[in-house]
């Protein structure tokens, strides 16, 4: 059997692998059948090369003892609340994944989304009265533009990031103050959201869509699996089990059935029925999808990981080590941007109120705790979905219980260092391997 | 010197920094398909003429032939387009990434504009098996999990793929048990034996001896001896390291 699945290396015996070996290699490398895969997953697990089963342990331990505390916590119309909720802590957290895998910082992404979103909104109102998507890409570029600033400081004059973009963390507060009161639409710092850009949060796409969206993503996904599949094998190139991208199917169908049963759950009272999801779900995974095949697809993602794992190796391989830099800085940038569309849009307003330290921690927290190294060439894009996730339930949960924001922030920040410390011990472990 | 087709020959070269002659009047051939052994004492020069070689310190005196033609080696990006790749001891390998985008790395070819992973595995997984690379056990393992001796067999395929003529390796075997110090040892035999000129700078002379075909010693800048392997043994290399010279009675 593994004749076929590795023709490169034929001569190799196939001797059982070690645990350690198991534990240093993704699962569907090795594997040559489901069994396999599933011992070299537990391998890691042991050695702590885990991936995103604890996360989603600790999601499902943490979703317990909220029903168990407050039983309205799994209703629909709370689940669909939590959903909307995080989609801007995903956001915020697979922007500050780009920089977090060049192993730098980005702690102006929070303000940053302000102006960002300050911008989108003026744009959009008098007296500019752009269309609402013309609007949305002014504030994207604007953001691109403050990262390929705070990422040519870094990249030239070879600053710490930390330093440049708490400069930029400071300095686009006044801007964004300054943004708000040159404005005079804007009373009392504050500017209202209206057309597209609020119905984002206020409109939901009906259940039917829903349904459609649903079956046209799961046969998507299936498809490019399976094809992907055939043709791996068909070409002799190292391929997991077939098995094993069944099961990744079937996850994917009962999550996406799970999800629209709940969406076309009825939101609102008995009288006004409210159903459908929220364009803020859809806008969300759309972009962490596409942000998660350009670092996996393109040339520029791949040089993404190199530079935070070795830029001395990147730079030896030809990478211009400083544009990679400079680029990762703007997609932070142009990510955390639809975080600020987002929450602009679920406040239904910009407000000089808002706080880009808060967010830009939980930006932090979202990608660390969703399994990103703080350390560099170490995560993925998707993992600032379960992060997203479980802060959002964190939040969502002590907000049911009725507790008070000091004590919600105390958690947060709690959660927050246990995902850094099991960081910080993986990588130990790794290196005194 | 022996004026068959050399594939690099330095004549006179000289470097020096400040009060400090680190190259002087180098005059030294690398023959295709073979094993050059670079040998001397700390301090020497090996590295320097690494170093002058491979394009990052230009020579202040002297002729580079590449092919019998003279060049000039402004930066590394000269010396990479002509065919030589070093291999420094780090290995410039990004521990995150597997096997195969190691060796693409920088070259990572696409179609229809994303990256083209399934013709990169087929020719990492080639390059490998050419070079008799066996002991991996998948090229989609990252390079983290590999041991000392199949790093550098991955930094050897990145050289090969890019088409290198000449492969100078510092020190390949500094660091590696006695296994993976064999497995290396037959990969530079191996590379030579594809007709690549290889170049090893190296302290330890079991390693030397039992791969060189040719050896030069340098001596505080110069260098002093140069001929095939069979014309040294391990005692008159240490005389030549040591003394830059030779007594008669020993030769």
């Amino acid at each position: 059997m593994s004749a076929t699945d590795k023709p490169a290396i034929q001569d190799t015996p196939d001797t059982a692998l070690s645990d350690e070996e198991l534990a240093l290699v993704a699962p569907e490398v090795m594997a040559h059948s489901v069994g396999d895969y599933f011992r070299a997953w537990g391998a890691r697990i042991r050695n702590g090369e885990s991936g995103a089963l604890p996360v989603i342990a600790g999601l499902v331990a943490i979703c317990v003892f909220f029903e168990l505390e407050r039983s309205t916590f799994l209703h629909a119309n709370n689940l669909v609340n939590l959903f909307v909720q995080a989609t801007i802590f995903i956001l915020f957290g697979a922007a500050e994944t780009f920089v977090l895998l060049l192993s730098e910082i980005d702690l102006s992404a929070g303000f940053g989304a302000g102006v960002g979103a300050f911008t989108m909104l003026e744009l959009n109102a008098a007296p500019v009265n752009f269309p609402w998507w013309l609007a949305i890409i002014g504030g994207l570029v604007v953001m691109m533009l403050i990262g390929a600033l705070q990422g040519a400081l870094v990249a030239f004059l070879g600053l710490p990031s930390f330093i440049v973009t708490l400069g930029g963390y400071l300095g686009l507060t006044g801007v964004m103050l300054e943004l708000a009161s040159i404005d005079k639409t804007a009373v009392g710092g504050v500017i209202n959201a209206n057309g597209t850009i609020a119905n984002l949060y206020n409109s939901h796409i009906s259940p039917t869509a829903d349904w459609i969206l649903a079956v046209v993503c799961v046969a998507g996904f299936a498809a490019v699996s399976l094809l992907r599949h055939r043709s791996r094998v068909a070409q002799g190139l190292t391929t997991a089990p077939l098995g094993v991208t069944v099961i990744a199917i079937v996850g994917v169908t009962v999550i996406a059935i799970v999800l629209t049963l709940i969406f076309n759950s009825n939101q609102g009272t008995a009288i006004t029925a409210i159903r459908g999801m929220p364009y803020l779900v859809p806008m969300t995974l759309v972009v962490v999808v596409i942000a998660g095949l350009f670092m996996n697809k393109t040339r520029m993602g791949r040089y993404i990981y190199a530079v935070g794992n070795s830029p001395e190796a990147a730079r030896r391989a030809g990478i211009n080590v400083k544009l990679v830099i400079i680029v990762g800085f703007m997609l932070t940038g142009l990510v955390a941007g639809f975080a600020g569309l987002d929450y602009a849009s679920t406040q239904g307003s910009m407000s000089t109120d808002f706080n880009g330290g808060q967010s830009v921690l939980f930006a932090v927290a979202a990608a660390v705790i969703g399994g990103t190294s703080l350390f560099g060439g170490r995560g993925k894009i998707s993992n600032a979905l379960l992060g997203g996730l479980v802060v959002a339930v964190v939040f969502n949960g002590l907000g049911l219980m009725g507790v008070s924001a000091a004590v919600q922030d105390i958690v947060t920040a709690v959660v927050l260092i246990i995902a850094v410390t099991l960081d910080a011990l993986v990588r130990r472990r790794a290196t005194t391997r | 010197m022996t004026d068959t087709a050399q594939l690099l020959s330095l004549r006179g070269v000289s470097k020096r920094f400040g009060p400090v002659q680190a190259l002087a009047d180098v005059t030294l051939d690398i023959p295709p398909g073979k094993v050059t052994a670079l040998i001397g004492d700390n301090g020497a020069g090996k590295s320097s003429l690494i170093k002058t070689v491979s394009g990052l310190w230009p020579q202040d005196n002297g002729q580079i032939l590449w092919e019998g033609k003279e060049v000039h080696l402004g930066g590394p990006r000269d010396a990479e387009r002509l065919g030589i790749t070093t291999i420094y001891q780090d290995l410039a390998l990004c521990d995150n990434l597997d096997i195969v985008q190691n060796m693409f790395l920088g070259h990572e070819p696409l179609r229809r504009g994303v990256l083209d992973e399934a013709s990169m595995e087929k020719t990492a997984a080639k390059t490998l098996q050419d070079l008799s690379v066996k002991t991996v056990k998948s090229i989609r393992q990252p390079v983290a999990s590999l041991s000392g001796g199949q790093r550098q067999s991955v930094a050897v395929a990145k050289a090969v793929m890019s088409n290198a003529k000449l492969v100078i390796m510092d020190e390949p075997t500094a660091a590696l048990g006695v296994a993976q110090t064999g497995m290396v040892l037959d990969l530079i035999k191996t590379l030579a034996g594809r007709g690549v000129a290889v170049m090893v700078v190296s302290h330890n002379l079991v390693d030397v001896f039992q791969v060189a075909d040719r050896i030069a010693v340098m001596y505080l800048g110069h260098c002093v001896v140069q001929g095939p392997a069979t014309d040294f043994d391990r005692q008159s290399a240490v005389e030549w390291m040591t003394t830059g010279s030779m007594s008669k009675a020993a030769a």
